[in-house]
């Protein structure tokens, strides 16, 4: 049992959670995640990226967003009440330049929508490991941003907004301003996590460029041990398991209209669990 | 008895739900005997002084000695006699492939040229099991003195559980850690319901408890803590590594990614564990497969489409690329697939899988085989008829070819040895590893194998630990 012990609403749909977890916030580097389940019996098991941890607290903290039946009912739980399952951390920890043999450089991070919030302890590792980080931070609109005092904290004035209809920052997507850094040449990596799809315009954006590009995958996932293959991409033609091959990979070789294939699998069954849950909290 | 009257007692057939209705429940297939069925057919066995049964079971279970006391009635000293060298009776009663140990070798068998008439040594097994269980009669176990030496057993599978068990009657403080939030391993996650009620597991679960087992789940060894810092950092004496042959095989042909293929390990762990099959009730999504095409030729091949049955598929295939002869499969569950309806396959095999645009399985391509010459396992390989693809109109593909050993724990605990294939390599008489003080067992060293043969591994473990923990004290 892993008692919350703050809440916090984020935006219209997007929560944080901090929730006890004393060894894995011990544990945890930068780009790992955990699989929570809130009940036991008939629950399902989502994954969910550790965005920052207090090990002195022993606690983890979670941003997530209200997409479908798990994360509705868990943004319904409050302070107090406990989680039934929480277990990390899983995945590979993220290989920070500067700190994985690389010489440190110039990192541009790329994060759409929740995908921000992930991002954050990688953002934070870089810049400790002696990286110039820039964060390009985007979203459909000024209400679905999160996280960006934290994020300028770390990037200062090489913090850049953009939404999809202007409503801050600047109008248009994140390819944009991605595409005039590498045109100015100084970009030596880039860092994309947020919705499939971007991640798949980020990789086309930069290839002309020769910059290395890592994506963190965000696939259906059960045991997230490497027990079932649900997770599973093609990356550079090989078959990877993304809970413990990755979730990051070099964006340039994965196959990305298969990964977003994949991840539609179940989404009839999705929506109608959906509408149920809706259903139960609005008869309350 | 004299042996011509024992041999004149018929074989006493097991109960069973009928194909037809079972195809569509969850319930177990196979009902089990009355009291009087298993006097009965424990009264068939001839009392062999040579006892060749025995050289076929794993655990070399005492079997014309608990045959006998069954043969009489008296099914606590049979349990008592079995639980001498198994500890998981009830569930190995079920899922031994005993054809292929004690019953292959039974005289009885022998004698009427049948193997299927040999004593059904399993089917009494499972009695003297379930009585006890169901009954609320088992013995009490007894633990002894403590030693204040502590003990961690990884994975709750058939190997751990025995591992733990053993350590804790040893009277060491034992701490069992799984990944999953059930205990139980392939019992819970892979092996269905229909086969092997998830009662029987918790039972023996709750025993371990009894014993003073502290299991703690969600709770992945190598992320969660490593297991340099469990001897270090937690202070535990030894380490028992027993986290199975996890890692799903896949066949490597084209399409294999597409929507609606899944390894056996992701169909079977959505319907047993996380019991998609509860529609509406369960959160984990329900894939609702009408033509479904299963490739392979294990238990892990039949428990897959015999599940895609009960799951509501119109339409079962079972693509298996040898014969009914070299199957795998313990004989009884191939034999209830066939029963039940799923349509075999033989000597034919994938070759792509075909998709629509969307990425959604719509059909299958498959080869016809025929046998050629013996492999190396002696074994006649197969050898495709070229040009003869035909394919199969299936929406949901079940790839069940096998499972590799899961390297996780290797990956993160320097200086284990593997061998080529990752499983770990231990001693054979200790089961210690190349590590001193971390011993391994069950399919993380033999391969994906057998639960009896887990068992066992798990108690040569749990002997060589309490010797390792207390050589320093006699
Ligand atoms: C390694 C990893 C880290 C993640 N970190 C975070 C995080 O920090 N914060 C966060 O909000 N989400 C994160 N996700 C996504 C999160 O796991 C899903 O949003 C969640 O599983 C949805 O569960 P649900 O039952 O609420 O919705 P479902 O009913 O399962 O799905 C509802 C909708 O969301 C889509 N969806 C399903 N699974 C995913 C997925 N894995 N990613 C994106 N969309 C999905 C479906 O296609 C569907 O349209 C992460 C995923 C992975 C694999
Ligand atoms: C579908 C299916 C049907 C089968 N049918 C039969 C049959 O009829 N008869 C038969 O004899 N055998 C059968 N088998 C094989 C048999 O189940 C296995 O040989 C046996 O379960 C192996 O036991 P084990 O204890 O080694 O590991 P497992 O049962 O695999 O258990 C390992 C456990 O360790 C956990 N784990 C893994 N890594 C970690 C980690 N890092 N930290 C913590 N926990 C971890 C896993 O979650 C799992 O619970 C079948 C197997 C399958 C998959
Ligand atoms: S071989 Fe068969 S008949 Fe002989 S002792 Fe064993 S079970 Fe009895
Ligand atoms: S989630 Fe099961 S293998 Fe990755």
């Amino acid at each position: 049992m892993n008692k919350i012990v703050s809440k916090k609403q984020l935006s219209d749909n997007v929560f944080q959670m901090e929730v006890e977890a004393a060894l894995i916030a011990n544990e945890r580097k930068a780009g790992q995640f955990i699989i929570l389940m809130i009940d036991e019996a008939l629950g399902e098991r989502i994954p969910l990226t550790i965005a920052d941890a207090d090990p002195a607290r022993g606690t983890i903290t979670l941003i997530f967003q209200t997409v479908g039946a798990t994360t509705l009912k868990l943004s319904k739980l409050n302070v107090g009440d406990a989680l039934a399952a929480v277990l990390g951390p899983l995945g590979r920890p993220t290989s920070i330049r500067g700190a994985n043999g690389e010489p440190a450089g110039h990192v541009v991070c790329v994060g759409g929508g929740i995908g921000v919030a992930p991002m954050h302890p990688i953002a934070q590792a870089l810049k400790a490991a002696g990286n110039k980080v820039t964060i390009i931070m985007g979203a459909r609109n000024k209400s679905l941003f999160v996280m960006e005092d934290e994020m300028r904290a770390i990037a200062g004035d090489d913090l850049i907004l953009i939404t999809d209809d202007g409503s801050s920052g600047r109008k248009g997507l994140v390819t944009e301003p991605l595409k005039e850094l590498c045109e100015a040449g100084a970009v030596d990596e880039v860092i994309a996590i947020g919705p499939p799809i971007m991640m798949k315009f980020v990789a086309l954006t930069t290839k002309p460029y020769g910059v290395k590009t890592v994506a963190s995958l965000n696939t259906i996932m059960i045991d997230g041990t490497g027990m079932c293959g649900g997770c599973r991409v093609s990356v550079g033609g090989a078959t990877k398991f993304v809970c413990v091959d990755g979730p990051e990979f070099d964006a340039h070789q994965v196959d990305w209209d298969q990964m977003l294939k994949r991840m539609g699998a179940f989404r009839p069954q999705e929506a109608a669990a959906k509408d149920h849950v809706c259903n139960l909290y609005k008869g309350i | 008895m004299t042996p011509k009257e024992r041999m004149a007692i018929a074989p006493q057939a097991m109960p069973e739900q009928d194909a037809q209705v079972r195809a569509h429940n969850m319930n177990e297939v196979a009902l089990g005997y009355t009291a009087e069925m298993a006097k009965t057919e424990a009264s068939r066995c001839l009392q062999c002084p040579t006892k060749p049964c025995m050289q076929g079971c794993p655990v070399a279970i005492d079997i014309p000695g608990f045959l006998a006391a069954a043969a009489e009635g008296d099914f606590a000293t049979a349990l008592k006699i079995i639980r001498k060298t198994s500890l998981l009776p009830a569930v190995c009663g079920r899922v031994c492939p005993q054809e292929k140990q004690c019953q292959k070798f039974c005289t009885m068998g022998k004698v009427l040229k049948d193997v299927d008439k040999a004593v059904a040594i399993g089917r009494v097994e499972r009695f003297c099991a379930d009585l006890a269980r169901e009954s609320g009669t088992e013995e009490p176990v007894t633990c002894a003195p403590k030693t204040g030496r502590k003990v961690a057993v990884i994975g709750s599978g058939p190997a751990s559980i025995t591992c733990a068990a053993d350590c804790a009657k040893a009277g060491h403080d034992v701490t069992m850690f799984e990944a999953f939030h059930k205990c139980g391993g392939v019992l819970v996650y892979g092996i269905p319901e229909f086969r092997l009620p998830k009662s029987i597991v918790r039972h023996e679960v709750e025993g371990l408890k009894k014993l003073g087992v502290t299991i703690e789940t969600n709770y992945c060894v190598g992320r969660t803590r490593k297991v340099a810092d469990l001897i270090r950092k937690d202070g535990f004496d030894a380490v028992f590594v027993g986290t199975g042959a996890g890692l799903p095989k896949f066949m490597d042909i084209p399409g294999e990614n597409l929507n609606g293929v899944f390894s056996a390990n992701e169909y079977l762990t959505r319907a047993n564990l996380m019991k998609a099959y509860l529609e509406g009730e369960a959160d984990t999504p329900f894939w609702h497969g009408k033509k479904v095409a299963v490739l392979g030729g294990g238990n892990v091949a039949m428990d897959a489409s015999r599940m895609a049955l009960r799951l509501g598929a119109e339409k079962v295939y079972l693509i298996y690329r040898r014969s009914l002869e070299e199957m795998p499969a313990r004989k009884e569950e191939v034999h209830h697939a066939k029963e039940e309806g799923v349509d075999f396959h033989l000597l034919e095999n994938a070759k792509r899988i075909l998709g629509d645009d969307k990425g959604f399985v719509n059909g299958l391509e498959c080869l016809r085989y025929e046998l050629g010459a013996p492999d190396a396992s002696g074994r006649r390989s197969p050898v495709p008829i070229a040009g003869s693809e035909f394919t199969l109109d299936v929406d949901t593909v079940v790839v069940a070819v096998g499972n590799a050993s899961n390297p996780l724990i290797p990956a993160t605990t320097e200086g284990l040895e593997v061998n080529r294939r990752g499983n770990i390599v231990v001693d054979p008489e200790t089961n210690m590893t190349s590590i001193p003080g971390v011993f391994a067992g069950g399919d993380i060293v033999l391969g994906a194998a057998t639960v009896i043969l887990a068992m066992g591994e798990g108690r040569r473990a749990a002997a060589g630990i309490n010797a390792y923990l207390m050589k320093d004290r006699s």
